[in-house]
């Protein structure tokens, strides 16, 4: 099988250079790959480096060494040392990501910001909204809402509208950082559906659940991220 | 994975708009730019950051050919698809280009309106000096463009000296983009303006730019309008690039001594 993400090595170290140039090791070593229909779980106390393991795979933090190997369109492209049009290639049409809190423009209504990543890769407004209705349906995000900006909405609605926006695409890798952690019950359980749904997709996932309930439910695999803890 | 790595080259090879190669700007001794270059694809939105006095003012000036470098060069693909050079242009084929194919959004929308004349002039005269010459359709195209700017067409007759600031930007904005041009300037576009006038600026902006897949170069010391806006940005201090990459990637993660103090003087939300 042809892994979709491919991970040697990689390393990633903080300098703080407002604080008399501290080093900050985050993570090394980091070595894992995830196949098409798999989620890998990232698993390791608060502080280990799952969230930046995430961010590294995402194009958002840089490495300072090592190989972040992504399948796009076919190819194999290394994002650790892609250049920035490169990367946004590869999010655009490769990996989608939800981040733990959502990052909302301001004025755009909700419908809006869950449509978006349709619209970007072309499709009609209209279609991009109905699939985009459907989806904040099934996260019970109730349709008085739907024409506000989320900036408002409480938390737990403020993620699902995250979660929408990452799911609605269909990208073939999804990054998942604690997608279920503020949500009740009825809801975490349509995150795994939904989770669930893009496996038999092929969708290969990378995630940080804290909920061992959530952890059994989702991955396929565990990966322990204390195995690259950074030498201090 | 076993298979080779591709080509990191084939993955999108569109041509660039603008190239900068090595531009550099002195005034006597004080070196205003150094050794800048880069370039800008279709599309794409490069934000210039850093404080007063950085040089990306005098960076802008250079790019959009209102100042002549001291060293290096610039050049742009034009219409035609042929690459040139901006400083074997003719002053006419300069000022052409700057009609069409070219937009330049100031700080102050005084510099980039005629202030005593009416909005749909302003918007109009641009039109005209490509060629358009049929009243009723100028007249039509300029309505259509307030409205896309959020401006009332029952004040198409008035002048923008009886507008508000934020009313004067968008109108600046519908003037520069009539023409549909493939490359906008923008110097600190929300300079200036309240703070809920700035992000509705800013949502216009973000929306006008991806519909017509403009490149956009725009100058700001607010990392938070390079944040929402651009896909890449450079980081400029002492008239030197000291830092650039995907916007995200060099806020977030910021590697020099000076960008992470800049992230980090932002006041939390």
């Amino acid at each position: 099988m042809t892994a979709m993400i491919d991970i040697a090595d990689a390393k990633k170290t903080f300098t703080m250079h407002l604080q008399g140039g501290i080093e900050l090791p985050v993570v090394r070593g980091v070595t894992f790959h995830v196949n098409p229909g798999e989620c890998v779980v990232l698993s390791g106390p608060s502080g280990a480096g799952k969230s930046s393991i995430l961010k590294m795979i995402f194009g958002n933090y840089r490495c300072d060494s090592g190989r972040i190997g992504i399948r796009h369109r076919g190819a194999l492209i290394d994002l650790a040392i892609a250049e920035p049009r490169q990367v946004l290639n590869v999010r655009r049409s490769t990996i989608g990501y939800v981040s733990q809190f959502l990052r909302a423009v301001p004025r755009v209504a909700t419908i809006d910001v869950v449509a978006e990543p349709l619209i970007v890769n072309g499709m009609s407004r209209a279609d991009a909204q109905a699939r985009a209705g459907s989806l904040l349906h099934r996260l019970n995000i109730p349709e008085r809402l739907w024409q506000l900006p989320p900036a408002t909405f409480s938390g737990g609605e403020q993620q699902r509208v995250n979660i929408a926006r990452g799911f609605i695409s269909a990208l073939p890798i999804l990054l998942l950082d604690e997608p279920t952690a503020s949500l009740d019950a009825a809801n975490r359980a349509v995150v795994v559906e939904l989770i669930g749904e893009k496996k038999r997709q092929g969708v290969a996932m990378v995630a940080i659940v804290h909920d061992n309930e959530i952890r059994h439910l989702i991955a396929d695999r565990i990966v322990d991220v204390t195995s690259f803890a950074a030498a201090a | 994975m076993g298979a080779q790595m591709a080509d990191q080259d084939m993955i999108e090879n569109d041509q660039p708009l603008l190239i900068a190669e090595s531009l550099s700007k002195s005034y006597g001794r004080i070196a205003a730019c150094r050794d800048v270059s880069f370039a800008l694809y279709p599309g794409e939105v490069l934000a210039i950051v850093g404080e007063s006095g950085s040089g990306k003012s005098t960076l802008l000036q250079l790019l959009s050919g209102q100042l002549a470098p001291s060293g290096g060069c610039v050049s742009y693909r034009m219409r035609d698809g042929i690459t040139r050079d901006l400083s074997t242009l003719g002053e006419a084929e300069r000022r052409f280009l700057f009609r069409t194919d070219w937009g330049y959004v100031h700080q102050d929308p005084a510099q980039g309106l005629r202030m005593a004349v009416s909005a749909g002039a302003n918007v109009g005269e641009r039109l005209m000096a490509v060629g358009w010459n049929h009243y009723g359709r100028i007249r039509d195209t300029a309505s259509d463009w307030l409205t896309r700017v959020e401006i009332d067409v029952a004040r198409i007759d008035d002048a923008p000296r009886t507008y508000s600031g934020g009313m004067r930007q968008r109108l600046q904005i519908a003037r520069n983009l009539v023409t549909e041009p493939r490359l906008v300037f923008m110097d600190e576009p929300t300079g200036g303006l309240d703070v809920s006038v700035q992000a509705r600026l800013l949502d216009l902006l973000r929306n006008l730019v991806a519909e017509l897949h403009l490149a956009v170069v725009i100058v700001t010391h607010d990392l938070a309008v390079a944040r929402l806006l651009s896909h890449r940005v450079m980081v400029m201090k002492g008239g030197r690039v000291i830092e650039t990459g995907l916007t995200d990637q060099v806020l977030d993660d910021p590697r020099e001594p000076y960008t992470q103090l800049l992230v980090s003087s932002i006041l939390p939300p």
